[in-house]
């Protein structure tokens, strides 16, 4: 939930009209910066999240890895996903940090037909509003990284907040707090890229991983969540995909199609309508007062009589 | 099974005539029984349910409008899929109900041949051929049994969009829209052409009976099947009739402004001024 007065709202789902207030503040945009090769995989911000949020402690489940449950949950927003992979006769153990990321276009907001249950904020946060929120649960659908999850006894959906009541406080996500070895940090965006890319350059010259590279999806117009990954090329051997896109008919569809279709629907009202007006009924025959052939225009018949 | 299910409506009719009637004056015809008006207006209410409830969730613009209608988003989008699935099973026996009068023939081809004419009302009495339903109505009663399944398959997997895949939900979404704008294209028609496009039809679906003049101006061949008489020639025979009353009348009148004229100058001129 978030903390409306301290963070301008740029773009509301399903909203007609204009966005209030927006472009009136100055925002920077932000960016959460996750050095996947520097992650222990102690969880800190796992349960530095469930903290910060209130969450109540659950059961995890057990899938014969060390990771936390098999997939984030509606009251567990960050998850640490453990990935094996062999790479030239080595065991490679990948830990990525898992939760919204934020898109610069983000495929939740697009598929959401309630009006304000989703919002982004101009610094780049996309917001879940629970209030006015109807469960249909299309944002899952909409999301390229599947992490909108629901709750089936309150039928709403839920996600990873990017801390917006703390940051609109000025203070940074609970999970950046909480890592110990320095593998995320938070900032602008501009600062967080410079400083992945930094990192990457690091990584490919001295640590002997040539295809090191930022994770920053230019397919949804970048997140607010940038990865810094061994291998920049296969993203999948992470869990992330390589080209994330939202459905068509979240896009496409809504904004091009639906209009069109309303449009027709309320053309065909007008044009039974002007039927009726012009045309006429289709009476049935033989009609009580057969109609007269010509009805005189009585002006024009009493503009003739007259010499 | 097609024997079971006419033995099911034949049920099912009898056992409506019971609770409700039909009354059929002199000059009318049943046109539809107890069991098929309350089916069409069963159908005809889950259905504008589902299109009020669907459109508040359609589209942004009309979010906010309707939604308050039925007490705000989240209790819209819980009834949007009961009302449908209401619908798709009332529809359902209205289907059973109606499969055999729906089913296409040569002439209803013949009918779309001629639907310039229809719309454009050049054709004041239908052609000989067309019976119980026209070609229009059959179009109809098929885009909705289409349209129904559509609705149905596409509108369970948004419903439970936890147990399908992502891209059969994106696709749902679509073919869920599609198949409402084919319906509600077929719904205006349906409602102009049932009421003010044609005087005398709205009664068929509330009394369930219709004129005679009804019955052969628009279904000339079911006139026939159920009066074993000849439409066109009862039509001309009414016409004859109506023209000779209007002549009567007309020489009525003139008579009326006759004596009127006569009583109004009494004989020997008018009276003299004072």
């Amino acid at each position: 939930m978030s903390e409306p007065r301290m963070l301008q709202i740029q773009e509301i789902s399903a909203h007609p009209g204009t966005v209030p207030g927006r472009g009136t503040q100055r925002a920077v945009q932000v960016a959460k910066y996750i050095d996947v090769t520097t992650c222990i995989g102690c969880k800190a911000c796992e349960v530095a999240c469930v903290e910060w949020n209130d969450h109540p402690f659950r059961e995890t489940t057990f899938d014969n890895t060390y990771q936390t449950m098999p997939a984030t949950d509606w009251n567990y927003w960050n998850l640490i996903k453990f990935a094996e992979h062999a790479r030239e006769g080595n065991l490679m153990w990948l830990m990525r940090k898992d939760q919204c990321m934020h898109c610069e276009d983000p495929g939740c907001l697009r598929a959401c037909p309630a009006d304000g249950a989703i919002v982004k904020y101009e610094n780049g946060i996309v917001d879940f509003q629970q209030e006015n929120c109807i469960g249909c649960g299309y944002c899952i659908s909409g999301c390229p990284f599947d992490i909108p999850k629901f709750n089936q006894q309150t039928k709403k959906v839920y996600k990873c907040t990017l801390c917006s009541d703390r940051v609109g406080q000025g203070l940074e996500p609970a999970c950046i707090k909480a890592c110990p070895t320095g593998c995320l940090h938070f900032g602008t965006k501009d600062d967080m890229v410079a400083l992945a890319n930094t990192r990457a350059q690091q990584l490919r010259e001295q640590s002997g991983f040539p295809n090191a590279g930022v994770y920053d999806p230019q397919s949804i117009g970048g997140t607010h969540v940038v990865y810094v990954l061994h291998d920049a090329t296969q993203p999948e051997l992470y869990g992330l995909p390589a080209n994330p896109v939202i459905p068509p008919s979240y896009t496409v569809w809504k904004w091009l199609a639906k209009p069109t279709g309303l449009l027709m629907a309320m053309m065909g009202i007008v044009a039974v309508f002007f039927h009726r007006v012009t045309v006429g009924p289709k009476e049935p025959q033989p009609e009580l007062a057969p109609p007269v052939e010509t009805q005189p225009d009585t002006v024009e018949a009493a503009r003739k009589e007259r010499p | 099974m097609s024997t079971s299910v006419e033995r099911f409506d034949e049920r099912a009719r009898r056992e409506a005539d019971r609770v409700g009637q039909t009354v059929v004056h002199r000059g009318e015809l049943l046109r539809h029984p107890v069991y098929t008006r309350v089916l069409h207006w069963l159908v005809a209410i889950t259905f504008v349910l589902s299109l009020l409830t669907g459109f508040a969730i359609y589209s942004p613009w009309l979010y906010r409008w309707i939604t308050p209608l039925f007490g705000g988003g989240p209790t819209t989008r819980f009834l949007h899929p009961w009302f449908g699935v209401a619908f798709d099973l009332f529809f359902l026996f209205q289907f059973l109900n109606w499969f055999a009068p729906m089913a296409w023939a040569k002439s209803d081809s013949r009918w779309l041949r001629r639907i310039r004419e229809y719309v454009t009302n050049k054709e004041k009495v239908e052609a000989e051929d067309v019976g119980f339903f026209n070609a229009g109505q059959k179009l109809y009663f098929w885009a909705i049994a289409v349209s129904g399944v559509l609705f149905l398959i596409s509108g369970l997997f948004l419903w439970f969009d936890d147990v399908v895949p992502r891209w059969l939900v994106a696709v749902s979404y679509v073919v869920h829209d599609i198949a409402g704008l084919v319906m509600l294209a077929g719904f205006v028609i349906h409602i102009y052409e049932g009421t003010a496009a044609q005087p005398g039809t709205f009664r068929s679906m509330i009394d369930g009976t219709v004129t005679r003049a009804w019955a052969w101006t628009h279904h000339p061949a079911w006139y026939r099947q159920v009066t074993g008489r000849d439409p066109r020639e009862d039509y001309e025979q009414a016409r004859r009739r109506q023209g000779e009353r209007a002549r009567a009348v007309e020489a009525w009148e003139d008579e009326q402004d006759a004596r009127a004229r006569r009583i109004d100058t009494p004989p020997g001129g008018p009276p003299p001024p004072d």
